[in-house]
């Protein structure tokens, strides 16, 4: 496509601009993938150069470095003891040999399994004592898994801190030679709460979030390469192994499933889905709640206070009592078909919300406007009271109509406020569980899919999927759930990155400061 | 004031009419697609369209986007048949003086304004009825089941006297989930207060990356973890009748995640009040302790107030960890078996009724005194994304 200046483009008019505009963006793709792979190259590099001068630095500490920095690397702390820093040398110390003894007692074991994630399965046994058979139970392939990664990051945390106890003794040596003194434990205590106070904060939060999350996430990443499933649930009836990517191939196949449509065929239509819900729930819940906020701040409105509160009164209702009861209301023998249809005789047969494909999507989204819409005219109210007045003012005085105004000064400003919001608002309904699995659990069920592990519905989420997938009893897939957890952050990230790339101007965070 | 010559008003009512008019005439032939009358003629669709209009009811629900079609192509026409008689009348009367077009300005103002008041009316009965139903079915004890009515006609306290009677199970989840939602207010606002005012005050070298890092994990759907994290809190003895402890664990360790919304509000905090004090000789923790905490009272009751309400709501992990134990369920998943089926629904919709409302009114309480403080930290938390 041909290059304009900025006087080119300027002369084009509006609609021209915006195809300009469309095109130069798909336009700029492969370039900025090509930009993107080479971001990583570099990163790449630079990560290899730094372990390279890293390597070095080690070297160069332990060959000019004196004895008590030599020893110091078998012997964590050892410097620091030696030079009076008892405090740290202690805690070096301690850690070193806790580690060695987590490893030596059950850490090497797991380590070792980890490849195999377990030799042995359940066997029939023979109770002598009881007279009767049993089931001996050996290796558990979960635990393998769980603690084989657990130990990995054991074995990353010990080798940083290595690292750091080499570095803590050339450090030391300097600060010696030049002739200050060094550290106490109480300057080092003390620390804590002054120049280091960001290392205190962080600690507990960053521990709740390595162990919490993080190490369930790279666990379950893990497990998308195993088979790990009700039937193969690795301790007592068979053990799990490593499969490579035949879960991912089982997902994304067209054969047909016993039958009914194939997987890749399901997934997908629930991918078709989850992104047409995610579009209409945000857009409708965003515009519709502007559009509230707006006609309550209107001048001339009377009782903004009692509309205001009433709207926000329902969001302190817990939103599972309101999503349950509603879609009981809904049922097929629920208050409006009981009024509507066995008393009032207005329809020639029971409505079908939950029981017909289209008008369950449609209900599906006509709740999440009731739900949502309060909370985005609270948002909406405080932004639009944040736009300059003076805006509106000189607006005025030039003869902008109220469309005008709307779409010259409140849409924009809106929207440039608001855009990242969107963003998080669009990723956090294609994962809106809550809505979705308490209005219909999925419901109405599509037949074609009716073999896929879980039953697969037509109001069905990725994400509820997923979780009906674990919640299969006998059919219980946890690998193949795994993978379209995978799959779904894919989709995520990749929405996320383009996104950004759109956005006209990420902010500078430091603007407020 | 404006000098650009228009067309006069009657002539483009006019023009908009005749569009909205040819709009309709397709919109039949669709009705026709749609109601399966494809095969008759086009004078009879019309004719059984009159008929359907001068008798409504009952309704195909399979023919609702016949139904619908129709709806939306009687109101076109009614509009265009305004705009025509508005037209008309505007041809008649003539060119207007600047005062009339002053008082036309008002009369649209005040038109529109009643309307807004209006559609607020209507607005507030659709958001508030299904509560003020809940509430008035909690009271019903003449049956159990859905009905087709409203007000019930025999009042009393039954469905309350029976969810606190001995042999249920709802004061119990009550507890869990009052003592879960108290432990998740104190511990969450700590973490959270933690992290957030780390990373907006403190540069360090991880900084960046980490908040990279967090903005990615946040990608990953957190249900996934919920089988390992399950699998864990049993081996810690932490599940089934025991889900209280092994819950609050879990909502407080990953919270540290959610910090934006309060460093949007640190952010906002001049670094020059820290900076006085560190001159002064102040250590990080008193800047911490002595000047930012007081400052942020709002953001502190915002924080306390969402991790309160959290553990009312919570479904999905709380139905995992509690794994069908009565003893260990929240009022949510307990709730919810009284729903599971249809001869449960059966025999407890009114139950649910009472318990919901029970559920619903300590939070709302706190909330609607605290409201002040939410609507703060849900506008800031916007604007700061």
């Amino acid at each position: 496509m041909r290059k304009y200046t900025d006087l080119e483009y300027l002369k084009l008019n509006k609609w021209q601009r915006a195809g300009h505009k469309i095109l130069s963006f798909f336009a700029g793709i492969p370039q900025g993938i090509w930009n993107f792979i080479k971001k990583i190259g570099l990163g790449l590099g630079k990560a290899g150069k730094a372990i390279g001068a890293e390597f070095k630095d080690i070297v160069d500490t332990f060959v000019h470095g004196d004895w008590k920095t030599k020893l110091s690397f078998p012997i964590m702390g050892f410097g620091s003891i030696a030079r009076g820093q008892v405090l740290r040398g202690i805690l070096f110390l301690l850690f070193e040999i806790i580690f060695i003894g987590y490893m030596v007692l059950t850490g090497g074991y797991w380590l070792s399994m980890l490849p195999s994630l377990g030799k042995q399965g359940p066997e029939k046994g023979y109770d002598p004592i009881y007279d009767q058979p049993i089931t001996i139970f050996h290796d558990d392939s979960f635990k393998i898994l769980l603690y084989g990664v657990l130990t990995i990051f054991f074995i990353i945390a010990f080798i940083y801190t290595w690292r750091v106890n080499v570095r803590q003794n050339k450090i030391s040596e300097e600060i010696l030679k030049s002739g200050k003194k060094l550290k106490s434990g109480k300057d080092d205590l003390r620390s804590m709460v002054d120049d280091n106070f960001h290392k205190t904060l962080l600690a507990l939060p960053m521990t709740g979030i390595v162990i919490f999350t993080v190490l369930p996430m790279v666990f379950m990443v893990l497990v998308a390469f195993t088979n790990y499933s009700a039937a193969y649930n690795g301790y007592s009836n068979n053990l799990f192994h490593w499969v490579g990517l035949d879960k991912f191939n089982q997902l994304l196949s067209w054969k047909s499933v016993q039958g009914g449509q194939s997987y890749a065929a399901t997934f997908g239509e629930i991918l078709v889905w989850t992104l047409i819900w995610a579009f209409l729930a945000t857009f409708t819940n965003y515009f519709l709640g502007i559009l509230v906020a707006m006609m309550i701040n209107k001048k001339g409105i009377q009782f903004k206070k009692v509309w205001r509160t009433i709207l926000v009164l329902t969001i302190a209702i817990p939103q599972f009592i309101s999503l349950m009861y509603v879609s009981k209301l809904f049922a097929e023998n629920g208050y409006f078909n009981l009024k509507l249809f066995n008393d009032m005789h207005l329809f020639t047969k029971a409505l079908p919300f939950w029981q017909d494909k289209t008008w369950a999507r449609v209900m599906v989204v006509l709740i999440n406007i009731w739900i949502g819409i309060p909370y985005l005219m609270l948002m909406a109210t405080g932004i639009l009271m944040n736009i300059p007045q003076d805006l509106y003012e000189s607006a005025k005085i030039d003869g902008a109509s109220a469309w005008q105004q709307y779409r010259k000064i409140t849409l924009p400003y809106m929207l440039f406020v608001t855009g990242p919001y969107l963003l998080t608002s669009f990723i956090g309904n294609m994962n809106n569980f809550n809505v979705i699995y308490l209005l219909t659990g999925g419901a109405p069920v599509n037949p074609a899919a009716s073999s896929a592990a879980g039953s697969v519905g037509y109001t069905d989420l990725l994400i509820t999927w997923l979780f009906k997938i674990t919640q299969g009893g006998e059919k219980a897939d946890y690998a193949l759930a795994s993978v379209i957890g995978i799959l779904v952050f894919l989709v995520v990230s990749l929405i996320s990155l383009v996104v950004y790339g759109l956005m006209p101007s990420v902010k500078n965070e430091e603007d407020f400061q | 004031m404006k000098t650009r010559k228009s067309l006069p008003s009657g002539i483009v009512m006019l023009i908009v009419a005749a569009c909205l008019i040819a709009v309709c005439a397709p919109l039949i032939l669709w009705i026709r697609h749609a109601a399966a009358m494809d095969s008759a003629s086009f004078m009879e669709t019309c004719q059984t369209i009159v008929h359907r209009i001068a008798h409504p009811f009952p309704i195909d629900p399979d023919h609702m986007g016949a139904v619908l079609l129709t709806i939306l192509m009687l109101l076109l026409l009614a509009i265009a048949v305004v705009l025509v008689i508005v037209a008309v009348i505007n041809l008649l009367r003539g060119p207007r003086d600047e005062q009339s077009r002053h008082m036309g300005l008002r009369t649209a103002n005040a038109i529109s304004n009643t309307a807004i008041h209006i559609l607020l009316v209507v607005i507030s009965v659709i958001w508030l009825l299904p509560f003020i139903f809940i509430v008035l079915q909690s009271f019903r004890v003449e049956s159990t089941y859905q009905v087709g009515y409203i007000i019930p006609e025999k009042w009393g306290f039954d469905n309350y006297v029976s969810i606190f009677s001995a042999g249920s199970n709802f004061p119990r989840w009550y507890l869990n989930t009052f003592i879960m939602a108290l432990a998740t207010a104190v511990l969450q606002t700590v973490i959270v207060l933690c992290m957030s005012y780390t990373l907006s005050r403190f540069r360090f070298k991880m900084r960046k990356p980490l908040m990279k890092f967090m903005l990615v994990l946040g990608m990953f759907p957190g249900i996934l973890g919920m089988i390992i994290l399950y699998r864990i809190l049993s081996d810690l003895g932490l599940t089934q009748a025991h889900a209280v402890p092994g819950l609050i664990l879990v909502y407080v360790a990953s919270s540290g995640m959610g910090y934006y919304v309060s460093k949007g509000f640190f952010d906002t905090i001049p670094k020059s009040l820290d900076e006085a004090a560190r001159v002064d000789g102040a250590t990080r923790a008193q800047v911490l302790f002595k000047i930012i905490l007081p400052l942020s009272k709002p953001i502190v009751i915002y924080t306390i107030l969402t991790a309160f309400m959290a553990p009312w709501g919570d479904f999905v992990f709380a139905k995992y960890a509690s794994m069908n134990n009565q003893l260990g369920m929240n009022v949510a998943v307990g709730m919810n078996t009284w729903l599971a089926t249809p001869s449960m629904l059966f025999a407890n919709y009114t139950k649910f009724c009472a318990g919901g409302v029970v559920v619903a009114i300590p939070v709302v309480i706190l909330f609607m005194c605290l409201q002040r403080y939410y609507v703060e930290g849900v506008t800031g938390g916007a604007v700061k994304g």
